[in-house]
């Protein structure tokens, strides 16, 4: 359950959020979310957030990308329109397959990437015109904030966060 | 500091001793008379049906450099052909005979050139390897630039072998250092410029010379990094590295056009220094991960982590790709368009070669691909070894395919005088390459960079 107040710790160095996740994690305090103006290498893991399944994703689409590019070659090149270019007027699909490998390599990597990308932008919940939910926006700029859930206890929390290195510490009523 | 365990040393002079045995007994073996040949094709004709003894069919698929001709003979007189066939044919079946003589002692030549130039193209990918490190300032890899430098200390000896059996082996490798086959084939006379004798030592020595004085010069600043005070040492490697990249850019294509193009001197592939230097790169660097391997596994290199072996593991499986991209537009391009002087080199290894030269690609593409995909398995030391296994015969098979089809034709086995070959080389290889590493610490501890290479992670 999401609780109802939240503590946002500004910092302002990549190395101290990171030194201060580990502290964080040390305490056992939940960390709600991480915002940062560009990706911190090993974040992830010191927050122990799951592994990502985006690789095992990207398997797929490219499978499914080698697959589409195999039978739409079939189907253009073998069984609608077959043609003699080159000199190569055969009419077998494992004759002419050399000359397709080409586009299925082209085709893998077109339905890996662009599937893996809209994959994030859904399991991110991210869509056109959606409003930001970025808490401040100065972790676009400069400023990485660390959002922990408060349970009764904010004056330690605070006292602890500012130890770790935080230069900001605000507490945030998320009731409606 | 390593000490060269007894063990090991004992294992690579068995390597040695047994290989150089194998050597000398195929080529003791290779002399055969006219009459034992045929006696070898009776009885294989007996064994492979009647249409197999058709001795003109052999002598068009056997020899590549004579394909061109003799098909372009064949097309205009093919009328005449199947008339004559069976007039000649007790003509043809001496000249397909002392064909196969010659072909069964070029194998033994081959054989040993192929394991020879396979140990010095591992050697060499370290070395480039190394250097585009030192010029990239790359900050993961000085905790390996020990490993790297002695593996690299086989290029010398290795390649002064590859140029040895070269010259040792002449018209059975490359026949156009045969004057009597240059004076009947004007193709070969218009590339005479290029393709004599002393240009080809010249050309050879420059190339050994250029990469043997980086080789000892980088090595030279490396150990004095190690009580240097400031980064002078350093800056002088990395100068020298950036240098020898621009000099080996050029030279080792060349050195492919010469040392492995030549053997078809009819034929010529304008991106064949590209695939070669692949082939070397990823071998290399797969020589560096399982000598890593095994040195942390006897407890050595204990600042080696698994961050370096996955990223190693990275561009074995990177490189693996590369060297399939280059393979494939090599082949795409030729087979596409199909000129009869181009297209005969892939003909002879389709018909003749099949398992090699497709079982080449499932183990330097499709196996690395599958097996080293896996972000978690590339720092398996066991799955590594794996992979690596795989990858350093395939590549073997490579170079094997490069040689093969023209100096033996259809007559390839891997047998004896090939196994022996790898065993001799890959002998002598472990040899220097271990008493290499017993000369250095294992840590390039001054090198600026290797703080940050300490404390590497992914």
């Amino acid at each position: 359950m999401e609780p109802s107040k939240v503590i946002q710790a500004m910092y302002t160095d990549d190395d101290v959020l990171m030194s201060a996740v580990k502290k964080v994690k040390a305490e056992k305090h939940h960390i709600e979310e991480i915002y940062t103006p560009f990706p911190v290498h090993g974040l992830d893991k010191a927050m122990g957030l799951a592994p990502t399944r985006i690789a095992i994703t990207s398997f797929m689409y490219g499978c499914v990308g080698l697959i589409v590019a195999i039978l739409m070659m079939k189907f253009i090149m073998i069984d609608d329109w077959p043609q003699d270019i080159g000199g190569k007027p055969s009419f077998s699909y494992m004759e002419n397959m050399p000359a397709f490998v080409p586009i299925m390599f082209e085709l893998t990597v077109f339905f890996a990437a662009h599937l893996m990308v809209i994959t994030f932008y859904l399991r991110s919940k991210m869509w056109p015109f959606k409003k930001a939910e970025n808490p401040d926006p100065r972790t676009t700029d400069d400023h990485f904030l660390m959002e922990i859930g408060v349970h009764g206890n904010e004056k330690e929390l605070t006292r602890f966060l500012k130890e770790t290195g935080a230069v900001e510490i605000n507490l945030i009523d998320k009731a409606h | 500091m390593y000490t060269f365990s007894n063990r090991l040393k004992v294992f690579a002079i068995v390597l040695v001793v047994l290989g150089a045995i194998g050597v000398a007994s195929g080529f003791m073996n290779s002399h055969k008379s006219l009459e034992d040949v045929k006696v070898i094709l009776a009885e294989e004709a007996s064994h492979h049906g009647p249409e197999h003894a058709d001795a003109t069919h052999e002598v068009v698929k056997g020899d590549s450099h004579e394909v061109t001709e003799d098909s372009l003979k064949a097309a205009e007189d093919s009328h005449e052909h199947a008339d004559s066939a069976n007039a000649s044919a007790d003509h043809n079946d001496d000249e397909h005979a002392e064909h196969v003589l010659h072909q069964i002692h070029n194998r033994q030549y081959a054989a040993l050139y192929v394991a020879a130039f396979f140990f010095m193209m591992i050697s060499l990918g370290v070395l480039a390897f190394y250097a585009v490190q030192y010029a990239a300032q790359a900050g993961w890899s000085p905790v390996i630039f020990r490993v790297m430098e002695a593996i690299t200390y086989y290029l010398l000896p290795g390649a002064l072998i590859v140029l040895g059996i070269a010259l040792w082996a002449g018209p059975h490798l490359f026949v156009w250092m045969d004057p009597e086959v240059v004076a009947h084939d004007e193709l070969i006379q218009n590339k005479a410029s290029w393709l004599n004798k002393p240009w080809f030592i010249i050309r050879a020595l420059i190339f050994i010379g250029g990469w043997s004085f980086y080789r000892w010069i980088s090595r030279k600043y490396s150990i004095a990094q190690d009580t240097a005070e400031d980064n002078s040492n350093f800056k002088k490697g990395f100068r020298w590295s950036a240098g020898f990249l621009v000099f080996y850019i050029y030279t080792s294509s060349m050195m492919s056009w010469d040392w492995i193009m030549s053997v078809d001197p009819h034929w010529f592939s304008t991106l064949f220094g590209w695939y070669v230097f692949a082939s070397m790169f990823v071998s290399g660097i797969t020589v560096i991960a399982l000598m890593i391997i095994y040195l942390k596994s006897r407890g050595y290199l204990e600042f080696v982590n698994d961050s370096h072996l996955h990223d190693l593991a990275k561009f074995m499986f990177g490189i693996s790709i590369f060297w399939t991209y280059l393979w494939f537009s090599q082949f795409m391009l030729i087979w596409y368009s199909n000129i009869p002087e181009e297209v005969t080199y892939f003909v002879t290894r389709i018909e003749d070669y099949k398992l090699p030269f497709f079982g080449m690609v499932v183990m330097n593409f499709v196996f690395p691909l599958l097996i080293l995909m896996n972000s978690d398995y590339k720092r398996i030391p066991w799955f590594v070894v794996m992979a690596g296994i795989v990858i350093l015969c395939g590549h073997y098979i490579d170079v094997f395919n490069m040689i093969m089809p023209a100096t033996v034709g259809d007559r390839w086995s891997i047998g004896i005088p090939e196994i022996s070959s790898v065993m001799l080389f890959g002998g002598l290889f472990l040899l220097l390459v271990f008493y290499a590493l017993t000369k250095a610490p294992l840590l390039a501890k001054g090198n600026p960079f290797t703080k940050e290479s300490e404390q590497f992670h992914y």
